[in-house]
């Protein structure tokens, strides 16, 4: 059956949402998820969801779901990559993504995580270190 | 030429969901309305064929042409012969859920259109309508 | 109806003569349309109308049976609120028909009084009924070309600058109406995404009045960003602004405000762990432009 890949990057599980999610497909995704922490002692859920065209109430709540598990397994998620468009729907909609962190882009999500100096940033002009 | 107004898709299964999502996406497009509003249709018809399905025990989604004169709009019509929803009022309050998480669906859909309806009869069925204007 | 349909057949070019010189000059407009042309959109109107009596049996014209003539009439509407015609003009067009129209029906039914009666309602009823269906689509033409004016009116009036590398400023200049705000808020967030920019300024010196929509647009602006991993700061906030906000029973604690936009770019900047230093050497160095060039500064 399909299924949207979980791939791990040390202690940092990596999601990207690419498909037009059917809720099975969904669930299966939440069940993954809390299965590789648990199997891999990760602490750390990046899921990107910079392909996906709609979030509804479903989808939210599966992010929101996915947060609260891994929390309790120890480990944070921060969603990055929400489309403008979405972003106004959702608020229209009234959901409002407890617990959910979230971040622009991969890079962000990951300084969220990891903290500034960890090394994930791409750069800009003035983080070049002192002279 | 044939030009159809008009095109129903069942709902029978949570496939039919996505299906609806690309059909509305479809017909959004055509009738060129912006990225916003197009997401607004498709996420309300998410939510309400979504509400067909699991309340309504499946039925059908009809997309056609809304307006008149210079008016361009696009309307979805979700129906179903379920249990119907004996106190539309609440259903319609954020939060309000039978267990399944209907909690957002109707409130929600509702602001995301510029007109809305819904009929209801316990035990005969529902019906909710929904227009969203260029 | 159908009495109508035959009526208007055999009277056919008497009641287009009649009509068009119960036009009356001034709805003519020969500058703006041509004699043979308008000749033409008569007659094809009353072969509409003929079509729609004899198909349909009310006159209800949002009927299947009247959409030639509907059709017909909001083309024609369209085209002359393009031109410059004035929505009494495009109007009277159908509206003149009546007099012509009833002096057919009488003529022909001078003997039945009910039928008579009958036949001019139904006439008045359809003609009204299009005569309204052509000032829609007149109107609906007119606020085309106003939207399309306004958005590019609106493109020009509200960039959105980066003041620094994830800093972006939305100086808003001008009344927002609910309809420019959609717009610049929607702009705001993709350029947001385009630049991955964590903060952006929404400045509103410039704007005198919010009134509520507006505001909810803000906020709903300022949701969303959040959500998308951004944050917003209102800066330029006018104490008559303020007092609005709080009249209006609008919620402002989750929103982030500053004075000005100065403090409001500093506040960005402190948020995403900058500070702005004055150099010690470099003031050292600083010998004034009457002591030569300053030198490069050792590393």
């Amino acid at each position: 059956m399909e299924r949207i890949p979980v791939l791990r990057m040390g202690s940092l599980l990596l999601i990207t949402i690419q498909v037009d999610m059917h809720d099975k497909l969904a669930l299966q995704l939440q069940d993954d998820v809390t299965t590789r922490i648990a199997e891999w002692g990760s602490k750390g859920v990046l899921i990107d969801i910079s392909s996906l065209e709609i979030v509804d109430s479903f989808i939210g709540r599966m992010l929101a779901n996915i947060a609260a598990m891994s929390r309790v397994l120890g480990a944070e998620t921060v969603v990055v990559g929400m489309q403008p468009a979405v972003a106004i729907t959702l608020v229209e909609l009234g959901m409002s993504l407890p617990g959910v962190r979230t971040a622009l882009s991969v890079e962000a999500g990951m300084e969220l995580l990891y903290g500034a100096g960890a090394g994930f940033r791409t750069g800009s002009e003035d983080d070049r270190p002192e002279a | 030429m044939t030009d159809p107004k008009r095109e129903v898709v069942p709902l029978g299964n949570s496939n039919d969901v996505v299906l609806a999502r690309q059909k509305v996406r479809q017909w959004a497009t055509e009738l060129r309305f912006t990225l916003v509003d197009q997401t607004r249709l498709v996420t309300a018809a998410s939510e309400l064929a979504r509400n067909t399905l699991d309340h309504g025990k499946g039925g059908s989604m009809t997309i056609e042409h809304a307006g008149v004169g210079g008016r361009v709009g696009l309307r979805l019509i979700f129906e179903d012969h379920g249990p119907g929803i004996p106190d539309i009022e609440m259903a319609l309050k954020d939060g309000f859920t039978t267990g399944n998480g209907m909690g957002l669906g109707l409130g929600g859909s509702k602001r995301l259109a510029s007109e809305f309806s819904i009929e209801s009869t316990p035990g005969k069925g529902t019906r909710v309508t929904i227009v969203r204007w260029k | 109806m159908s009495d109508l349909a035959e009526i208007i057949s055999r009277n056919q070019d008497q009641i287009r003569a009649d009509w068009i010189r119960t036009m009356g000059k001034s709805v003519q407009r020969p500058d703006l349309i041509s004699k043979t042309e308008l000749d033409e959109q008569c007659e094809t109107l009353l072969q509409a109308i003929v079509a729609g009596a004899k198909g349909g049996d009310s006159a209800n014209i949002r009927n299947a049976g009247w959409s030639q003539a509907r059709e017909f009439l909001e083309g024609i509407s369209a085209s002359r609120a393009r031109q410059g015609f004035s929505p009494i003009e495009v109007a009277t067009f159908v509206l003149s028909l009546k007099q012509p129209l009833f002096a057919a029906i009488r003529q022909d039914l001078a003997r039945g009084q009910d039928k008579l009666f009958e036949a001019i309602w139904t006439a008045t009823e359809l003609l009204d009924g299009l005569a309204l269906v052509t000032t829609e689509a007149y109107i609906a033409t007119r606020e085309e070309l106003i939207l399309r004016q306004q958005q590019e009116l609106l493109e020009l009036s509200t960039p959105v600058v980066k003041l620094w590398d994830g800093v972006l400023a939305l100086p808003i200049i001008g009344t927002l109406d609910s309809a420019r705000t959609q717009v610049v808020m929607e702009n705001l967030l993709q350029t947001v995404v385009s630049t991955n920019s964590r903060f952006a300024i929404i400045d509103i010196t410039g704007v005198p009045t919010v009134d509520t929509l507006v505001a909810q647009h803000l906020l709903k602006t300022i949701t969303a960003a959040r959500l998308m991993g951004a944050e917003c700061i209102v800066s330029g906030v006018r104490p008559q602004i303020a007092q609005t906000i709080v009249h209006l029973g609008i919620n402002l604690e989750d929103v982030m405000t500053r004075a000005n936009l100065a403090d409001a770019f500093a506040l960005a900047l402190q948020m995403s762990g900058r500070t702005v230093v004055r150099k010690a050497s470099l003031a050292a160095e600083s010998k004034g432009i009457l002591a030569g060039p300053m030198n490069k500064q050792e590393s």
